[in-house]
């Protein structure tokens, strides 16, 4: 099952030293949801809290795999035309003028067959990402945020992830070479369909624990002190059970960590905590609330 | 279960076949409401075919990966895969014990008879000579019918032909008025020699707007609750992707699964069975807001109709209520709280929780009869 262009991963273990070394750091679960995805040729079905960096391991699998990233990003109305290929009519229209006015000068008639067979060109075809991640090997394939999309587009996605390849009617089949490696992310904010996740492997992802965290805030941001590592991870857990309207996620953690370090911080304290609260809470309530109770969230 | 299949000759080296095992698990998760289909079995098998099996960290994750669809799913993936594969050689007894628990009794579901009804069939019967059974019935309260009366409000709930609200799409489609559509003229220029005729336009379609049902089933609002949640078959059923449906108790339920089945009468017992705090108490507030934080926020709500129907009694922290409605108000599109009180004489809105609620209000309606009922579904449909 194992295809020549990918390099070829015999356990999950490889694949945690692997996205490691890219600074993603894989606990067992995300490493055999990737590993069997590579395996059964899969699509990733990646649902979460916002941050938990399910965007972060599609950029992680196009590292590890060598392979170019295309990213889809889905939003209300998206189709076809936006998602898999457009014909590019302006050219289309430019190039059937200048065939007719070169036919008026010359004096022939024009071949209406050979007059369409050239407006079909795939040089007139725009490839949009889900096209372009067929045509190119290898690839990852970022589906993101697939929530926001409707039901119709869901519907189409089913045939394009199953068969690896689209049917255009004036071109014909397009197939990949390498089936591109597919992660599909989804913030809940609306059911996706059944079947289209029983095509996937569902992987649920939830926060990083704390030794993880600080892990990942070490291999993001290179000289970042200790102190101010754990001092920033165990804050952050602090407020993900202060019942927030947005708790923290591990990009807001990453975000604060920069944040104070470009402030100069050596370490977390009432006054650079306040200055640099905005990095971590993005609604003014939870900033208010968590401003009054900024000493009792340090101490902890 | 384990008994009759022959190993599997890929299988030999183990001491026996671990596949039919692995299939007598599946067959426990569907008992534990797991929706695992024939698909999905086949793809456990050949994840746990790449994977180590003997490993059981690793076929925890083949299963999970396969098997699960949904964060609810996973403390049910959990418990089971914690009972059959722990014992050693799991025992395959163990499936007897998995059987989905009895369905509770559904004695909420049904209308109360007696005490209540005794005076209601008096009017009733004086009015049906003025005018028609049904026209009467439409402007009764729901709470005082008598069980025959109830029966005949249920045929007509279940004639209700709601139109649902639309809003405005991004997606294109062709239309008589609007921007150009190059790929529509082009085709017609094409089968017209390249003669470029009339300019195709397309324009922003229509789509259903999501709409949200929020039901209080508490103790106080069990007289109106059957009929509440017939109603909101009716609309589930009308447009099953765009319309949502959670009961409101001492926690949030969401029904809308349950309410897409066909028969009312299965969709309204397979609820029942969904909610664990039938006629319990309220706590409104924090109920609302795992809604918002849990489905609200991320879009569930967001440029939605939203109506809640509750009398507003509120056990909890009105202001934790009053925080939530406020934060609904402001990514729905309406916000509507229907109360059944609210349309009887004297009514004045002094409920805690309505008190917290009412500044936040689009519109506070009446929902104690039919014709109360039907006037929402105006509201919905012009918002």
């Amino acid at each position: 099952m194992t295809d020549p262009a990918r390099p070829p991963v015999d356990s999950p273990t490889e694949l945690v030293t692997a996205l490691r070394s890219t600074g993603y750091l894989a606990d067992d679960g995300i490493a055999t949801a990737v590993f069997l995805a590579m395996r059964m040729n899969r699509p990733l079905f990646c649902e979460g809290e916002p941050g938990t960096g399910k965007t972060a391991l599609a950029q992680a699998l196009a590292q590890i795999t060598g392979s170019e990233l295309i990213r889809l990003q889905c939003h209300d109305g998206i189709d076809a035309a936006q998602a898999l290929y457009d014909w590019d009519f302006p050219r289309q229209l430019l190039h059937l003028r200048a065939l007719e006015a070169a036919a008026g000068a010359s004096g022939d008639a024009l071949d209406a067959g050979a007059v369409e067979a050239s407006l079909y060109e795939p040089r007139f075809l725009l490839a949009r990402p889900i096209l372009r991640a067929l045509q190119t090997s290898p690839s990852v394939l970022l589906i993101d945020e697939i929530d926001r999309a409707d039901d119709e587009f869901e519907a189409f996605l089913l045939e394009v992830l199953t068969e690896h390849a689209v049917t255009i009617p004036e071109l014909g089949e397009i197939r990949a070479a390498t089936p591109p490696l597919v992660v599909l992310t989804s913030n809940r904010t609306r059911e996706v369909h059944d079947a289209l996740k029983r095509r996937c492997l569902y992987l649920w992802l939830e926060h990083p624990d704390l030794a993880r965290e600080i892990e990942i805030l070490h291999s993001r941001l290179p000289g970042l002190p200790e102190r101010l590592a754990t001092q920033v991870a165990r804050a952050v857990r602090a407020l993900r059970q202060a019942d927030l309207l947005k708790p923290p996620g591990v990009a807001e953690t990453i975000d604060w960590a920069r944040a104070l370090q470009l402030v100069g911080a050596r370490h977390l304290d009432l006054d650079s905590a306040a200055a640099t609260l905005g990095a971590v809470l993005k609604y003014r309530e939870d900033a208010d609330r968590v401003r009054k109770q900024l000493d009792v969230l340090l101490a902890s | 279960m384990r008994t009759s299949t022959p190993a599997d000759p890929a299988a030999g080296a183990a001491n026996d076949d671990p596949v039919p095992g692995l299939v007598a698990f599946t067959a426990v998760l569907r008992n534990a409401g797991l929706a695992v289909t024939t698909d999905r079995v086949a793809a456990f098998l050949t994840a746990v075919d790449s994977l180590d099996v003997t490993s059981q960290l690793q076929t925890y994750w083949a299963g999970r990966l396969t098997l699960c669809s949904d964060p609810d799913d996973l403390p049910r993936y959990d418990r089971a895969f914690a009972d059959w594969f722990t014992p050693p050689g799991g025992g395959s007894t163990r499936i007897r014990d998995e059987r989905p628990p009895p369905p509770p009794k559904l004695a909420a579901l049904t209308p109360p008879d007696g005490s209540a009804d005794g005076d209601g069939e008096e009017p009733g019967s004086q009015l049906r000579a003025r005018a028609s059974g049904s026209e009467v019935l439409r402007n009764r309260d729901v709470a005082e019918l008598s069980p025959v009366e109830r029966e005949h409000l249920r045929r007509l709930l279940a004639l209700l032909r709601p139109e649902l609200p639309t809003r405005i799409s991004r997606r294109l489609r062709p239309a008589r008025h609007g921007p150009t559509d190059p790929g529509r003229t082009l085709r017609v220029a094409l089968r017209n020699q390249g003669e470029l005729g009339e300019l195709r336009r397309r324009n922003r379609s229509r789509r259903p707007r999501k709409v949200v049902l929020l039901i209080d089933v508490s103790g106080s609002m069990e007289p109106y609750a059957d009929a509440l949640m017939r109603f909101a078959h009716v609309v589930v059923r009308r447009a099953p992707g765009a319309v949502e449906a959670f009961t409101l108790g001492t926690r949030l339920t969401r029904v809308t699964q349950q309410l897409r089945m066909r028969d009312p009468e299965r969709a309204l017992a397979a609820a029942g069975r969904a909610i664990p705090d039938w006629s319990g108490g309220t706590r409104l507030g924090e109920v609302l807001r795992a809604f918002v934080d849990r489905w609200g926020q991320r879009g569930a709500a967001r440029r939605a109709v939203v109506v809640v129907f509750s009398d507003g009694w509120e056990r909890g922290d009105t202001e934790l209520l009053g925080v939530q409605m406020q934060r609904l108000s402001r990514f729905a599109h309406l916000l509507v709280w229907v109360n059944p009180h609210a349309g009887k004489d004297g009514y004045a809105p002094v409920q805690g929780g309505i008190v917290a609620a009412l500044p936040y209000l689009d519109q506070l309606l009446a929902g104690h009869s039919l014709a109360t009922l039907e006037q929402l579904l105006g509201v919905i449909r012009h918002a």
